[in-house]
């Protein structure tokens, strides 16, 4: 600790005003608050001022998503495995395969966001601002393993400049980042994102890539021709597809398979009131009423699904959990939380039914309502308005 | 008719060394001070000069803005120092106390036969006018409007807040003949708001031309913004004025006796001090005379005030005129390492990302820390639940930020004050200096009106 206090305190004249690497003060003082919490003392107001800081908050959340990156880690090598006929795989096998997989993108995700907010809190002379931790590790969890290297880093850069950067950074972007990077690649490399090829890793050791003989298909796709019968990636049956996809051993994005490991998450957001549980709760009701409602009326095996199974399929649970619940992009308002949270829900269920060329009717239904979420809050802020209007002249 | 009403969002910080119901003399003050700082929006114009005698009573300096309003020496004795800071600006006038206090002589018929025009001259000529304070804008009350009401809080429900049950005790008919003056000022009613679930001392429970409301729940339940809100509250264009409980006893003397009698208890707080108890002195008592080596070793910082709203104050300053509370806080600047992944079971949080909570009962002895550094908001939601309003606390915040005067006056900005903004801004997430902000609205809707 001590040899880190002098460290800094033995370059922090270089980056002071004057200093030959003034410009890159913000860069200093982003190493130094990590460091160490400065122990600078209220000035104005309050004398006494709350432990958390948005550090603590951002670290919260990236906890929460830990149960869901280990599972994919595992799961990514219990796919391949399973893939390559070899389910007896030890689990250290499946984990470490799992790891070497996953672990680069992890990488590359933040080098390349921590790397623009670095560059970007130079030109503009403020600090750099913590929200990248979260999203840097949001973006690899919603990401097929097979993607590329170089994709991964095109999407953060195109989701952390136009989806946040461009608005004045973190706190004032309008549309989830994380999302905006999975948006991108979803549109711009559609076979890369989506089909059966991408959500299992089959590369042999040797490096060629495995012939036919197993079926990458997410369960989504599946439901588009029944929606009772499902099969794995080794082709054969699920014996109970909703208690597979409830613990994830199922294929999908990194981290979206298994709704236990972000039930886990979920119930740390809650505990700590960091994630918006009104948000959560209506997001699974507007889910299951949606879901309902399509089972009263099916004429296709996807609207025949389940509900219960839509909760657990795709990216649903973790959508709703990690990415709706965004406090920059969310409703504001105690009520409009219930509203955003409501309809996310049932456009979720709505788009990938509807259309299944979009199975990910999360992404979709969580972009479109960040647009509409400040025009909730205008409602819900207008009503309030009304209401204190009135009161004065009930009063009057 | 009274009221009871509970409140249910905020939130009562527990902090070690609350004051005990002793009482102790405050030293003999040498000298005493008034700091037109004090009061927000005043244009000091001085009455006196260096060298001059004054009496307890005798005006030192007026208000520019409403000539009317006067400001008075609170012992008598001579005129020692007028401090001045940058650009002139007049930041305490220092009053070197005679042995024998001497009073200027007011000539006071029974306050029962007096109209408002003529409790309110008096008032403004002997100095008591700036213990009466409006809202909105949280000034001293402009004369020249008729208030719809006037509220007395006679609980504080801040962090170590004196106990007003303890310090009127027995003076019940200096309180009463208070509340008698100040009926005089309004059409409307008085509110007397009292805490619900504990026994109001005599002198609130007995007090007769008042309505007797109840409050219950945590901070800022004391605050009279809050109790304003529930129970009468204030649009566009209305006024409500408001004095504190021993100020109304202040001026109960006043009408009984005919001098300004500025004695003032001053509870004496916080985890710095040996011995926390109450003081009996005078406005404007200078800080040393009452701490008087009562505070343990170490960096320390003097708050005139409570920990939420005070002022920072220097040992050898003096105790602010609506200031009822000295409080001693640990100082600390030490940098912490990796201290926003540590678990920092010593500190308190409203969060339950750290571990306070499991420990409601604690006494915290806190510091004056940041705890991390201001950034853009990210968290929302935070604020609603410390803040007792039907107000969206950070939509208004965010556009006095953007100087949208329309969007204040809409969201609510006149119902409230900077102090009821102290919870928000000790739980803000993105360490946002939220009472400086709510000041900095409310004083361009002041000025704008004026």
């Amino acid at each position: 600790m001590k040899v880190f206090r002098n460290l800094l305190d033995s370059v922090k004249p270089n980056f002071e005003k004057g200093g030959k690497l003034e410009k890159f003060y913000p860069a200093y003082d982003a190493f130094e608050t990590f460091l160490f919490v400065p122990g600078h003392t209220a000035n104005t107001g309050a004398h006494i001022r709350d432990a958390i800081d948005l550090k603590r908050t951002m670290v919260t959340v990236i906890l929460a998503m830990v149960p869901a990156l280990l599972f994919g880690i595992w799961n990514t090598g219990y796919q391949h495995f399973l893939a390559l006929g070899q389910p007896d795989a030890t689990f250290l096998e499946m984990f470490s395969y799992g790891a070497i997989k996953v672990l680069p993108i992890v990488i590359v995700s933040y080098a390349v966001g921590l790397g623009v907010e670095f560059i970007f809190g130079i030109i503009n002379g403020h600090s750099i601002n913590e929200g990248f931790l979260v999203t840097g590790m949001l973006i690899p969890l919603c990401l097929p393993i097979g993607i590329p290297l170089w994709m991964v880093a095109v999407a953060t850069l195109f989701a952390v400049v136009i989806g946040k950067e461009v608005f004045g950074g973190t706190g004032m972007n309008i549309i989830n980042v994380a999302l905006t990077a999975r948006a991108f690649l979803f549109f711009a490399y559609p076979t890369l994102m989506s089909g059966d090829k991408v959500w299992i890793d089959t590369a042999t050791a040797s490096g060629e890539a495995l012939a036919d003989g197993y079926t990458g298909a997410t369960l989504l796709a599946q439901s588009t021709e029944s929606a009772t019968n499902y099969v794995n990636a080794a082709g054969v049956q699920y014996t109970d597809v909703f208690s597979s996809a409830f613990l994830g051993t199922i294929p999908g994005s990194i981290g979206e398979t298994s709704t236990l490991a972000i039930l886990l998450g979920a119930a740390l957001l809650i505990y700590t009131g960091i994630g918006s549980w009104r948000i959560m709760l209506s997001g699974v009701l507007g889910g299951l009423v949606m879901s309902l409602i399509f089972n009263a009326f099916a004429v296709n095996p996807f609207m025949e699904v389940p509900a219960i199974n839509q909760l657990v399929f795709g990216g649903f649970a973790f959508g709703i959990v990690f990415m709706a619940t965004d406090p920059v992009t969310a409703s504001q308002t105690t009520r409009g939380k219930w509203i955003y949270g409501f309809l996310i829900g049932v456009f979720a269920i709505m788009i990938r039914v509807f259309n299944p060329a979009y199975p990910e009717g999360v992404m979709l239904a969580i972009l479109f309502m960040n647009v509409m979420a400040p025009l909730i809050d205008h409602y819900v802020i207008r009503g309030n308005i009304s209401k204190r209007l009135k009161r004065v002249k009930v009063a009057a | 008719m009274s009221k009871e009403i509970k409140i249910k969002r905020g939130k009562d910080i527990k902090l070690a060394g609350p004051a005990d119901k002793i009482y102790a003399s405050a030293l003999y003050a040498e000298t005493v001070a008034l700091k037109p700082g004090d009061f927000i929006g005043i244009r000091p114009k001085m009455l006196v000069k260096e060298g001059d005698v004054v009496k307890a009573g005798t005006p030192l300096f007026f208000d520019k803005n409403h000539e009317g309003v006067k400001f008075v020496a609170p012992m008598s004795g001579t005129v020692a120092e007028i401090k001045r800071g940058d650009k002139r600006v007049i930041l305490e006038v220092i009053i070197k106390v005679d042995q024998e206090t001497v009073y200027e002589k007011h000539d006071i018929a029974d306050v029962k036969g007096m109209n408002g025009e003529q409790v309110k001259e008096i008032m403004l000529e002997s100095g008591l006018w700036p213990m009466v304070r409006q809202r909105p804008f949280d000034v001293i009350a402009n004369p020249n409007e008729a208030p719809k009401a006037i509220f007395i809080s006679a609980f504080d429900s801040s962090p170590l807040a004196p106990d007003y049950d303890f310090i009127l005790h027995g003076q019940d008919a200096s309180f009463q003949a208070g509340i008698e003056a100040i009926s005089k000022l309004t059409a409307g009613k008085v509110h007397l708001n009292v805490r619900g679930n504990v026994k109001a001392a005599d002198a609130f429970a007995n007090a007769k031309g008042v309505q007797i409301n109840k409050f219950v729940g945590p901070h800022p339940a004391g605050n009279v913004g809050v109790q304003i809100h529930h129970i009468d509250p204030i649009a566009k264009g209305e006024t409500i004025w408001f004095v504190n409980p021993q100020d109304v006893a202040t001026i109960g003397k006043f009408f009984i006796s005919g001098q300004f009698e500025a004695s003032r208890v001053i509870a004496l707080a916080g985890s710095e001090v040996n011995n926390p108890k109450y003081y009996r002195t005078v406005i404007g008592a200078p800080a040393a005379s009452i701490l008087n080596g009562n505070t343990k070793e170490g960096s320390k910082r003097y708050i005139s005030g409570n920990v939420l709203t005070g002022s920072r104050i220097e040992e050898t300053s003096y105790v602010g005129f609506y200031d009822h509370q000295l409080t001693v806080m640990p100082e600390n600047h030490d940098p912490e390492f990796f201290g926003w992944i540590a678990p920092n079971f010593g500190k308190w949080s409203a969060s339950r990302a750290l571990f306070s909570w499991l420990m409601p009962n604690k006494e915290y002895k806190l510091d004056t820390k940041m705890n991390g550094e201001e950034r853009a908001y990210v968290v929302t939601g935070q604020y609603e639940t410390v803040f007792p309003f039907e107000i969206y606390p950070q939509q208004l915040i965010k556009s006095i930020m953007i100087d949208d005067i329309e969007s204040m006056e809409e969201l609510g900005i006149y119902e409230v004050a900077p102090e009821d903004f102290a919870l928000c801004e000790v739980v803000c997430t993105s360490k946002m200096p939220v009472q400086s902000i709510v000041r900095e609205g409310l004083e361009k809707l002041r000025i704008e009106s004026l």
